[in-house]
């Protein structure tokens, strides 16, 4: 039996990916073709053996309430485990308002409810594996009060800006939570996974309520390292965060190289996703796909490279893709050159017969957009 | 049974033999193609298209997979109240002892309770092993309008292949007048598809008897459809058009997959408002690598390439190793191909793995080469 119960969060306010966040939560995107970013904390939850779910959904709930479904497709039992989807109603009209805290205030009795001693809370907008029972294991030998999963990095200057660091002791003790500011290349990034007793969780949610409306789960868990004993538990293998644009790109970019994905993906840890009974792809004559991920469903007759393509997209004759992030159900017509872009799911572009961006600065073409 | 009326029947117990190795442990329903399909995901996705409810699978040979793959139901949408996917294997009941299935017309007559179970007013019976798309509310629809004890699908073949069929010879109304299994002389090219509805009472009647019969080969060709045409019965032909496929050998198998190929191809896998429905894998994406040349090709998710595929269709996770060139040929599930190797008009059956280097078929042999087994690489 688990002894833990999940929660997916969702971000805050620090983080913005633009564009694409107009549409959708951050938890819905699609990524690398096929998977949507919330398949990878749910899958893991999921294999970790934790079958009692949530999932807080902050705004524009659509998309990823069709996504999640009943759950099923991520091996959750149907009868002793559940998926549940939770809103923060209260705070739509005010933003600023509108933070985990209050989502988690606003259903309490759903918390209460759960008859599991410990909670592991994920984030919905971070990309890597994890076996949670592992983790859950290591808290509890540990005697920690909390415990926090990070990924050290040297490229701290220009990429997971805005980000938690942890400032952890030789004892991987934490000292405090800082954002990240891109002041230096080495820094653990915090992955914004919790591990605590159930009980813990509740008072800090009320803890912090009362400390100050605009708090999240990440200031008063900063605020009690002074009093508590919080513990940094690093990670090893592939972790993205998709916390802006231009980290989106990246993250989607990087999983081309097979080795790479290798280091997120095992096949005895399947990630989930919901399926839509698409038919393989169909390469046409005069195709030519060179270093690139390729989803089911797609009728391919033009060149793509170094790209991602989604589910269901038309690629016509004579079209040159390149290092791009095509979403799914996009028509690329005939002739038309890309280049450096993300292109938004059901978009069309046939009238302009070349959008291309600066290597480095990818750039945006809007949901259901004609061009 | 709330949409139309009509429960289905699928005899899905025949091994097909002719398929050799494929047919060794799953019966010939079970063989998968198409990059993602197996061959019985066909009938049940027409079924649960169609808007029929109730669908049984006479399984016999082989059926362990069978009858935990078409159990699951909900792959289909099966899965409402009054809805599902029965599998119907031989059973011992209380007064008759364990029988196998001695034809298509026994496999039904040994489950006259459990179609009664659901009292349908028509029963439609349909073959596990063919590949096509097909409405069936359309063939009731004509089935009524004709005022018919029980409406036949087929199709126009070649007349030279005819007898190889077994073909209607209808009047100008479409009402069958003779039925002839393989005539050497055909008088039409109408082949029966083994699809067939029937008003339930009337064939039950019939099962009954030939149950009876102890010269009867219990057989819908054999003697169904002839003891009803004697009895003057009204049996209508209903003309389909479309891709429609007996894969019978690992020649027409091949070729059913490499009709996938190409634009307008026939069957149009892609189209949304016909889904075929079948098992969802958890695999990546396609990885297509940085030397892949991919020309004309059918590929599933989960394959890893970065060989040459030319004229090909790659199943679920299929490996093509960098300088490999894959032509016109058919890889089935977890089929891995080395480095260098080279195959060609072959259909590679499950996991098979061809070794570094390795040659694997030719481009000019008469048959295609089934490669069932591994085979080694060069050193």
């Amino acid at each position: 039996m688990a002894k833990a119960f999940g929660i997916v969060n969702f971000g805050g306010r620090q983080f913005w990916v633009e564009g694409m966040q107009d549409y959708r939560p951050s938890g819905a995107f699609s990524f690398l073709g096929r998977y949507r970013t919330v398949d990878f904390p749910i899958s893991n939850l999921s294999n970790s053996g934790i079958d009692q779910i949530q999932v807080y959904i902050r705004r524009k709930p659509r998309s990823l309430v069709e996504h999640l479904g009943t759950g099923r497709h991520y091996n959750i039992n149907s009868k002793r485990g559940r998926l549940h989807i939770l809103f923060s109603q209260n705070g739509v009209d005010h933003d600023i308002y509108n933070n985990d805290i209050a989502a988690f205030l606003e259903n309490m009795e759903y918390i209460e409810k759960i008859n599991c001693p410990y909670v592991v809370i994920v984030p919905s907008y971070m990309v890597y594996t994890q076996d949670f029972s592992a983790l859950l294991q290591t808290h509890i030998d540990s005697g920690a009060d909390i415990t926090l999963l990070y990924h050290s990095t040297e490229n701290a200057k220009e990429h997971f800006l805005n980000c938690n660091t942890l400032d952890l002791n030789k004892q991987k003790g934490v000292l405090a939570l800082e954002m990240n500011r891109g002041t230096a290349k080495s820094r653990s990034i915090f992955m914004d996974t919790y591990v605590m007793k159930k009980e813990l969780f509740i008072e800090l949610v009320q803890k912090a309520h009362k400390a100050s409306s605009m708090y999240s789960l990440s200031d008063i868990v900063n605020q009690a390292c002074q009093e508590l004993d919080v513990r940094g538990v690093s990670h090893r293998g592939y972790f993205a965060s998709i916390t802006d644009f231009k980290s989106y790109y990246d993250a989607n970019i990087s999983l081309i190289d097979f080795k790479t994905a290798l280091s997120l993906f095992d096949p005895e840890w399947p990630i989930y996703t919901r399926t839509n009974d698409s038919c393989p792809t169909q390469y046409f004559e005069g195709a030519c796909v060179k270093n690139s991920v390729v989803s089911n469903g797609c009728l391919i007759e033009g060149s793509i490279e170094n790209s991602v393509i989604g589910r269901g997209c038309v690629i016509k004759k004579g079209a040159v893709i390149r290092n791009s992030v095509i979403l799914p159900e996009v028509t690329i017509g005939e002739d038309v050159h890309l280049d450096n872009l993300v292109v938004d799911k059901h978009a069309k572009i046939s009238h302009v017969k070349e959008v291309i961006a600066d290597p480095g600065h990818p750039e945006y073409i809007r949901r259901d957009d004609s061009l | 049974m709330k949409h139309n009326n009509m429960l289905a029947m699928i005899l899905a117990g025949g091994r097909g033999s002719r398929l050799h190795e494929l047919t060794n442990k799953v019966a010939k329903p079970a063989v998968a193609y198409g990059g993602k399909y197996k061959i019985i995901d066909f009938p049940i996705s027409n079924c649960a298209n169609s808007g029929i409810d109730v669908v049984g699978v006479l399984t016999q040979y082989e059926s362990i997979q069978l009858n935990s793959y078409v159990a699951a139901g909900r792959r289909w949408g099966l899965d409402a109240k009054e809805s599902g996917v029965y599998v119907l294997p031989p059973r011992e009941k209380a007064d008759v002892d364990l029988n196998v299935y001695r034809g298509t017309a026994d496999a039904i007559s040994q489950n006259i309770d459990f179609v009664d179970s659901f009292s349908p007013e028509y029963l439609l019976i349909l073959s596990g092993d063919h590949i096509y798309k097909m409405n069936y509310a359309k063939m009731l629809e004509y089935h009524k309008a004709c005022g018919a004890d029980a409406t036949i699908a087929v199709i126009e073949v070649p007349f030279k292949e005819a007898s190889r069929f077994g073909i209607m010879n209808t009047d100008e109304t479409g009402r069958i007048m003779e039925f002839e299994e393989k005539p050497a002389q055909p008088k039409s090219n109408l082949a029966s598809m083994g699809i067939y509805i029937f008003d339930w009472k009337l064939l039950r009647k019939m099962l009954t008897a030939d149950m009876k019969d102890p010269d009867s080969n219990h057989d819908f060709g054999k003697d169904i459809i002839p003891a009803l045409l004697n009895d003057g019965k009204k049996l209508y032909a209903f003309k389909f058009k479309g891709y429609w496929k007996d894969v019978g050998t690992i020649d027409s198998l091949w070729e059913a997959n490499m009709d996938l190929i190409g634009k307008n191809n026939e069957l149009d896998l892609n189209d949304s408002s016909w889904k075929i429905y079948t098992e969802d894998e958890t695999t990546l994406p396609q990885y297509i690598g940085p030397n892949a040349e991919i020309d004309q090709a059918f590929i599933n998710q989960g394959c890893v390439i970065d060989g040459t595929v030319q004229k090909s269709v790659l199943f679920t996770g299929v490996r093509v190793g960098a300088g490999a060139k894959i032509i016109d040929s058919v890889l089935m599930n977890g089929v891995e191909v080395e480095e260098g190797a080279v195959v060609q008009r072959a259909l590679v059956a499950d996991n098979v793995k061809i070794g570094k280097d390795a040659v694997v078929g030719s481009a000019d042999s008469e048959h295609i080469e089934l490669v069932a087994k591994r085979v080694k690489g060069v050193e």
